[in-house]
């Protein structure tokens, strides 16, 4: 979409916020005041949270609401901090899971179990369960999707690259085929370490399948045959070279810079990258039509299936000592109407609002949608899977083995020891 | 008894004596002990558990915490990327001030204008020079450009992401940052050495080395051994700069003891850990401090900390 388009379709989607009358209105009581901790730090995320804010200020009159924006690592920096001293956030950025089960069993969380029971069947129960800890809701999906292989048509078809690799060893030969073209073959983010962890937590989901993943995290043994071949698989790519200059310490931002650029081929990355690759690219355009989106490739002998995906979502999270407001509005964010708008922004975000799909304009998009309703299994980030501890552990690891510093032998008894750290 | 009758009114009066300073000190001692002596008493006690900063405090692990961060390669690379950087601040960047203090001592045009400058970088934030260099050391920045302008391409590294020089690039951004501060402190030593010391010398056929040599280092002393105590301290204590620029990485090359607490204790939440890191860490600062204090600043603390030799 054109930076104009764009800025019309927000233009409109703040006049049909303000025409949602009604939708979000509580009875407002006295002056209530509320943070929400929001990492969308570009366009239109950005502009459509505090519009959003506006929209339910303006319908709530006595409610004021403090967006706080923050980029990805300061966040959950922030968050950690603000929690550590013992005075949580009121609406924060949670990805659910092991790290919010932390949250929760330190008390910081509140359980909104009742409160979201009027809008449960609205919402993806894939989505929702993310939030889900021993049948508790404490937190509400707003973004649910999975991890692909980005890919730029324009560079494949320089290095003479019909279509995307299908399976890992095809993958290996095309990364070979761009070096000889003088094409980055892959951007990664390894400086953040999460990117990283991507590509060797795919690769553990398509040779180990659900059964040595989900083993995995309820054992805390990750010396398995599958997750050693994945760090070798990994190892032998690492080893052709295929990143762009500076790789080992990009963040996830620059990551995005770089593949909207055009200045790399492949990029595994999040379902956000389709708005992330034009936000960050220095035109602001990103690579435009020359956009692609494809499964990340089976590796040959591995018990995981195609059709296995790895990612999650996004959603907020409600503080112990937020205001009943608090809530509603994170419920008025997903509601069907505003849900409608979010999505056709087509930035990346995945409403997971029943609904919300018919909004999505672009192919990918839509691609990525099946793809995820289709899933036979979907592993969640394991960073996020896990406790924050062996989480950060993992992450490390993997970018160690990235930079050289570790062999898949290492990486994988490194991560065991930290879980069986983490677990006592 | 004459004993005692002589030694009661020498207590009465050493009480009266101290009781006035006391009470002066007191609004800073309690401040200082509420924010800096509780902490550390408070740290010190958390390093004996196995704790996420969230739940309740009982998983006692007493020293065993202290065992895994001495025993841990990262810490252990952290410690030597600390003593890497006191080691270059002494004898690159302390140095290269004082070289330029000597010569913003004597009088020119534009001499103040250049002094301002080379200040300037100690008052941004270390957090704002982690962010505007590491977009300056981006590939394809313009450090890279501007090597490039003048015919050094063939200097261009990864300056942030080669894990061999990563260090080497922080700290130059240390030494940019801290080297105007150090100028700054000899430029006061010099200004209190008489010019007729220099001027003495100079009728007596001392050469300009010889002077600088014998007569202006010596008297400098005093400056210098702070200069080198503040340099010392902020080696081993680095944390704001580093994190903003590399975060330790890629890969632990540019990690401190302090971006490593960081990194373990706050961010994968392991707090008793952390607690264990900071007070290991509070130990070297301390041990340094009071070291250096009694062995190398003897001579200028005579009187003021230790019993004046005579």
């Amino acid at each position: 979409m054109s930076r104009y388009l764009r800025m019309g379709a927000l233009a409109g989607a703040s006049a049909i916020l303000a025409g949602t009358l009604g939708i979000g209105a509580v009875v407002a009581q006295d002056e209530v005041e509320f943070d929400v901790y929001d990492l969308h730090t570009v366009n239109p995320g950005l502009a459509f949270t505090q519009m959003a804010a506006d929209a339910f200020m303006g319908q709530n009159p006595g409610v004021k609401i403090n967006v706080v924006t923050l980029e990805n690592e300061a966040l959950k920096d922030r968050i950690s901090a603000d929690m550590a001293a013992g005075s949580p956030p009121d609406v924060f950025q949670s990805w659910g899971s092991g790290v919010l089960r932390q949250q929760v069993d330190a008390g910081m969380v509140q359980d909104i179990t009742d409160a979201v029971a009027d809008i449960k069947d609205e919402i993806s129960p894939g989505a929702m369960s993310l939030y889900q800890l021993d049948g508790r809701q404490y937190g509400i999906p707003y973004n649910f999707g999975l991890v692909g292989m980005w890919y730029n048509k324009d560079l494949l078809a320089e290095a003479g690259i019909e279509a995307p690799a299908t399976t890992w060893q095809e993958f290996l030969d095309q990364v070979q085929l761009l070096k000889d073209a003088g094409i980055t073959p892959i951007s990664i983010g390894a400086g953040d370490q999460w990117p990283a962890m991507f590509w060797w937590a795919y690769l553990a989901t398509r040779i180990g399948g659900q059964e040595a993943m989900e083993n995995a995290i309820a054992t805390g043994d990750w010396t398995g045959e599958a997750f050693v071949r994945a760090g070798e698989e990994l190892k032998r790519l690492v080893d052709m070279d295929p990143f762009q200059p500076g790789a080992l310490a990009a963040t996830h931002d620059e990551q995005q810079g770089v593949f909207g650029n055009g200045e790399a081929a492949y990029m595994l990355q999040g379902q956000w990258a389709i708005g992330s690759q034009r936000a960050q690219s220095a035109s602001g355009q990103g690579i435009g039509n020359a956009l692609g989106w494809a499964q990340f490739p089976t590796v040959e002998g591995g018990a995981g299936l195609l059709t296995d995906v790895f990612g999650g979502g996004d959603g907020y999270s409600i503080g112990r000592d937020a205001p009943p407001e608090a809530v509603e509005f994170v419920k008025y964010l997903v509601s069907p109407d505003v849900a409608s708008v979010w999505q056709s922004f087509n930035d990346g975000t995945l409403l997971p609002t029943n609904g919300a799909e018919q909004y999505i304009t672009d192919p990918i998009l839509a691609e990525v949608v099946q793809k995820r309703n289709e899933a036979t299994f979907a592993q969640l980030y394991l960073d996020q899977a896990t406790s924050p501890e062996l989480g950060g552990a993992i992450n490390a690891a993997v970018a160690d083995l990235i930079a050289g510093v570790k062999t898949p032998e290492e990486m994988t008894q490194t991560i065991t020891e930290e879980a069986a750290a983490a677990a006592d | 008894m004459t004993a005692t009758s002589s030694t009661a009114p020498k207590a009465r009066s050493r009480w009266r004596e101290w009781s006035l300073p006391f009470l002066f000190m007191l609004p800073a001692l309690l401040v200082y002990g509420l924010f800096v002596l509780v902490p550390i008493a408070q740290a010190a006690w958390f390093s004996l558990f196995d704790w996420n900063g969230l739940e309740p405090l009982n998983d006692f692990v007493g020293l065993d915490n202290y065992a895994r961060v001495l025993n841990d390669t990262v810490f252990q690379q952290a410690a030597w990327h600390n003593a890497l950087i006191v080691l270059l601040s002494l004898f690159v960047q302390i140095p290269f001030a004082l070289w330029l203090a000597l010569m913003l001592n004597n009088r020119f045009r534009g001499r103040t204008l250049l002094r301002l400058i080379f200040f300037a970088p100690y008052v941004i934030s270390e957090v704002i020079t982690g962010v505007v260099w590491r977009l300056l050391l981006y590939p394809g920045g313009m450090v890279d450009q501007g090597l490039e302008s003048v015919g050094g391409g063939f200097l261009i590294h990864e300056w942030l992401a080669d894990r061999s020089i990563v260090m080497f690039t922080l700290f130059a951004v240390i030494t940019w940052k801290y080297f105007g501060f150090h100028m700054i402190i000899m430029l006061a030593g010099l200004q209190g050495i008489p010019r007729e010391l220099e001027e003495a010398a100079a009728i007596d056929g001392a050469s300009r080395r010889q002077t600088v040599r014998s007569i202006i280092l010596p008297l400098l002393g005093p400056t210098i051994r702070v200069s080198v105590f503040l340099s010392i301290i902020g080696g081993v204590q680095l944390f704001d700069l580093v994190w903003a620029t590399t975060r330790g990485g890629p890969a632990n090359a540019s990690a401190t003891m302090a971006t490593y607490l960081f990194d373990v204790g706050i961010v994968r939440t392991r707090m008793g850990y952390g607690s264990a890191v900071a007070v290991i860490l509070f130990i070297v600062c301390l041990v340094v401090a009071v070291a250096y204090v009694r062995l190398v600043m003897r001579r200028d603390t005579d009187g003021a900390m230790t019993a004046a030799e005579n």
